[in-house]
């Protein structure tokens, strides 16, 4: 095994490590004005530190009506969605030093979704389409004593998509979804698939009319924004192209 | 103002509260209030496992279980309550696979099992494989599927509403819950709901330390919200600090990276756990491991320029095991820190992780007024309760299994007390108290800053009543923590409007965690003994004859107002363990 050494991470961490960056952010608050504004502000950061943590100076040293959700703050929980450098991330995941903090760093919030203050768009949209794909285990006939059997390879099958945080990241990044929020959007098809290829399930027919609809799957242009776009690394496009294959061969 | 009425309101929506809400939705008219929407909830950082002796992979039992727990928490456990967490893990983790959950698999198909902490085969002879997962996201799992069954079952969820009080009306000389009042974020608009019963299932309150692997929103606003109206906080004292938080920052690094064969070393590259626990060794149950950590760091043999870290090393493990059972926690030291988890130790510290002390229930989750006094209609479940399963330190993993089966529980008893009650009256002007909240703070011309206060309190409470605990620091924090709570009541924010106030609601979530600062604080002043999670160098033994039992702390406000935690104590209930020395 390697011996523990003092490591190159501790080593850069002794040199003076702030710099100065500047967050643009896009503020909007309809209870001051009726348009959006860009507004530009200077932080003394370390840039091994979160987009997040320089959001949290803002509002905590600078401007405290500064709005935006976020709880966990390690790409978990999946409350702090944004557009950053014109990209899809999650504030918490995202590094200062990885996004270029030479120029200015921009932050709106995602796209496609109503903007409710600054950084928080109304998600209501977003979770009525996941909830619309019937997102939960269906079985029929009488419960086994024990637990279900399934194999690992079974199991395997749909390990990609329960990574899935419902961050929106990937649905606000399509422009179909742009262009139409009647399309269901990658994450609600990414939840079907998660169902659909279980080998427990037995409502994939059902899920696979629903996405069958002209919202459903066949409006995706395999662009491959939402696999872009996904903090978790899910493959979304080949989850949506797996589904689409099942409606054509019935076969999954 | 709006007036609702529900048979039973459920305040959170992580896996307490909706497991609870699976229940009581199909036994009553339920409305689930939580200030995140459910996915958010912090259930969903919990990676390593959820335990019950469901003997998948070799012999086991739910006594060896229950003993593992009573011997964990330091003899603190109620033991009848400790047997029911350990004999219904087994139903509860078959449930959640019933209800979809993607649990490991082992190859004939079972649900895989492996080795966590504390955990052991026939009281204390090895480590047993008794975790249940889902890689190193099973809280993710969880909390995905619980929230796809509230789905399914059309659970009524309020998102994004902040619940600041809870109501309760005297009837016949007996204290009862009538409701709860709520802040709507969106709109600032305040929400009476009027109940038979309410379940608190709002989490912990670990963002009163710094480095804490705890959400931003974990403020103990349920434990505050009933401390306030006169009902006890039990055992606040005792908070778990987990032993692999990363370096600094205090993300979670699940103990499951030590149960696939991780281990902990020292400067010197040692595997120092071998010297505190010859059996278990980084299988130790948290508290002895970061107190391990931290004699390592104190005598120098800590890692980094400063000294102030050791090494998780999963260098030993072949990737593919990396990739397969731990792709999260990996990817957090590629992410964070840099870091090569192949190829490189990870630099880890213990983080203030999980609240052993809460409000004090009984064993189906009604909220204890006193040492003996139910509080009808009103139940807690989870890491805002303290039933108590975990006593002075919680085993790994058996905090996944109180949610689900003292969440079923609690769901199961409100629903059933609600079909069985009326309505209780609500009091007069319910919403007083939250309106003059609310109005003072977006009135305040106050010159404190709430991020400022923050800071404060939470680096006194790093430096004072962390893994190690004197008289002289508990004092210095008492002392601080009753300076900052003088201030906050000059705090100001900078946010005055309605819409969105996230700047108001983290000057409410300050009071809260000030408040029970103070009440933990307090609590381990007077707990002249180490035991678990709260380890006294001035008195560095377990005391049985004095202090195994419970703290009760009261709020008690004097006649010109000055609020002081009255503290009393409570038995522990004991069935068959008698208390031995502690050894891994």
């Amino acid at each position: 095994m390697a011996t523990p050494v003092l490591d190159k991470v501790e080593a850069e961490s002794a040199a003076s490590p702030y710099i100065t960056v500047t967050f643009r952010v896009r503020r909007f608050n309809p209870e001051v004005s009726a348009e959006a504004t860009w507004e530009d502000f200077q932080l003394e950061i370390d840039p091994k530190e979160r987009v997040l943590d320089g959001l949290h100076k803002i509002k905590w040293e600078l401007d405290g009506t500064l709005t935006f959700r976020r709880s966990c703050a390690h790409g978990i929980c999946g409350s702090d969605a944004m557009r950053i450098n014109g990209r899809n991330r999650l504030a918490c995941k995202t590094l200062i030093k990885d996004i270029n903090p030479e120029k200015p760093i921009t932050i709106e919030p995602i796209k496609g979704l109503t903007v409710l203050k600054d950084l928080v768009v109304d998600m209501e949209p977003f979770f009525q389409a996941y909830r619309d794909v019937m997102p939960f285990l269906v079985t029929t006939g009488n419960e086994p004593t024990r637990e279900r059997l399934q194999s690992p390879e079974d199991r395997e099958r749909f390990d990609d998509t329960t990574k899935c945080i419902l961050c929106a990241a990937c649905t606000s990044s399509c422009p179909v979804f742009w262009n139409d929020g009647q399309y269901f959007g990658p994450a609600a098809i990414v939840n079907a698939h998660r169902f659909i290829f279980d080998s427990r399930d037995e409502a994939g027919e059902q899920r696979l009319e629903i996405l069958n609809d002209k919202d459903g799957v066949w409006r995706c242009r395999t662009t491959f924004n939402c696999t872009d776009a996904c903090p978790r690394g899910i493959e979304v496009t080949k989850a949506i192209q797996e589904v689409k294959r099942a409606l054509i061969t019935r076969r999954f | 103002m709006k007036i609702h009425k529900y048979d039973t309101v459920i305040v959170g929506a992580g896996g307490a509260g909706m497991r609870a809400a699976i229940e009581a939705t199909k036994r009553s008219r339920t409305a689930v209030l939580t200030k995140l929407y459910p996915t958010r909830s912090h259930t969903g950082a919990a990676q390593g496992g959820m335990a019950a002796a469901l003997a998948n992979v070799e012999e086991d039992n739910w006594e060896w279980h229950t003993f593992d727990t009573v011997k964990g928490g330091d003899y603190l456990v109620d033991q009848d309550a400790a047997e029911i967490l350990a004999k219904e893990a087994i139903d509860a983790v078959l449930d959640l696979e019933k209800m979809g959950l993607p649990f490991n698999r082992t190859p004939a198909g079972q649900i895989d099992q492996r080795r966590f902490g504390g955990h052991s085969r026939n009281h204390g002879e090895a480590p047993v494989r008794r975790s249940c997962y889902a890689a190193d996201r099973t809280g993710h799992m969880i909390l995905q599927t619980l929230y796809q069954n509230c789905v399914k079952e059309g659970v009524e969820f309020f998102n994004e509403f902040y619940v600041l009080d809870q109501l309760i009306t005297e009837v016949d000389g007996v204290k009862k819950s009538a409701g709860v009042v709520a802040y709507e974020l969106a709109t600032g608009e305040i929400h009476i709901f009027q109940a038979k019963a309410v379940i608190y299932a709002s989490g912990g309150c670990g963002k009163f330390f710094r480095v804490t692997s705890n959400a931003h929103t974990l403020t103990g606003d349920g434990q505050a919200a009933v401390y306030r109206r006169g009902l006890p906080l039990e055992d606040m004292e005792f908070f778990q600090f987990h032993p692999t938080g990363i370096w600094r920052m205090g993300i979670l690094l699940t103990e499951g990276a030590r149960g696939e064969g991780g281990i902990l070393r020292n400067k010197d590259g040692e595997r120092f756990m071998e010297k505190y626990a010859p059996v278990m060794k980084d299988l130790a149950s948290r508290d002895v491991v970061s107190r391990s950590i931290y004699t390592e760091i104190r005598e120098g043999r800590g890692c980094g320029p400063e000294g102030d870290h050791v090494y998780l090393d999963l260098t030993h493990l072949p990737p593919e095991q990396l990739d397969a059972k731990l792709p999260d926690i990996t990817e957090f030291a590629r992410t964070y820190l840099g870091i090569e988890p192949y190829t490189d130790p990870i630099p880890i510290q213990p983080t203030a992780h999980y609240a052993m002390g809460g409000i004090p229930t009984n064993v189906e989750g009604e909220v204890l007024a006193d040492n003996t006094t139910v509080v009808p209609g009103l139940y807690a479940a989870g890491e805002v309760a303290c039933v108590s399963v975990h006593g002075a330190n919680r085993l790994g993993t058996n905090s996944l299994l109180d949610i689900n089966v003292f969440g079923r529980r609690a769901g199961i008893a409100a629903a059933e007390y609600s079909a069985k009650n009326d309505y209780v009256d609500l009091p007069e002007n319910p919403e007083a108290l939250v309106v003059e909240q609310v109005e003072r703070l977006r009135n305040s011309t106050g010159t404190e800053r709430v991020a400022q206060i923050r800071r404060e309190l939470q680096e006194t409470m790093d430096a004072n009543v962390m893994v190690f605990r004197t008289e002289q620091t508990i004092k210095t924090a008492v002392e601080k923590i009753g300076e900052l709570r003088a201030r906050y009541k000059n705090v100001a924010i900078q946010d005055k409007g309605k819409r969105f106030n996230t700047d108001l609601l983290e000057a409410i979530e300050l009071g809260n965690l000030l408040d029970l600062a103070e009440v933990m604080a307090v609590s381990a002043l007077a707990r002249k003994e180490s035991r678990g999670g709260h380890y006294r160098e001035d008195y560095p033994n377990r005391d049985d004859v004095n202090f195994m039992r419970h703290t009760m702390a009261y709020r008690e406000v004097g006649d010109d107002g000055t609020e002081t935690v009255r503290l009393d104590y409570k038995p522990v209930v004991q069935t068959r363990y008698q208390p031995m020395e502690r050894k891994y």
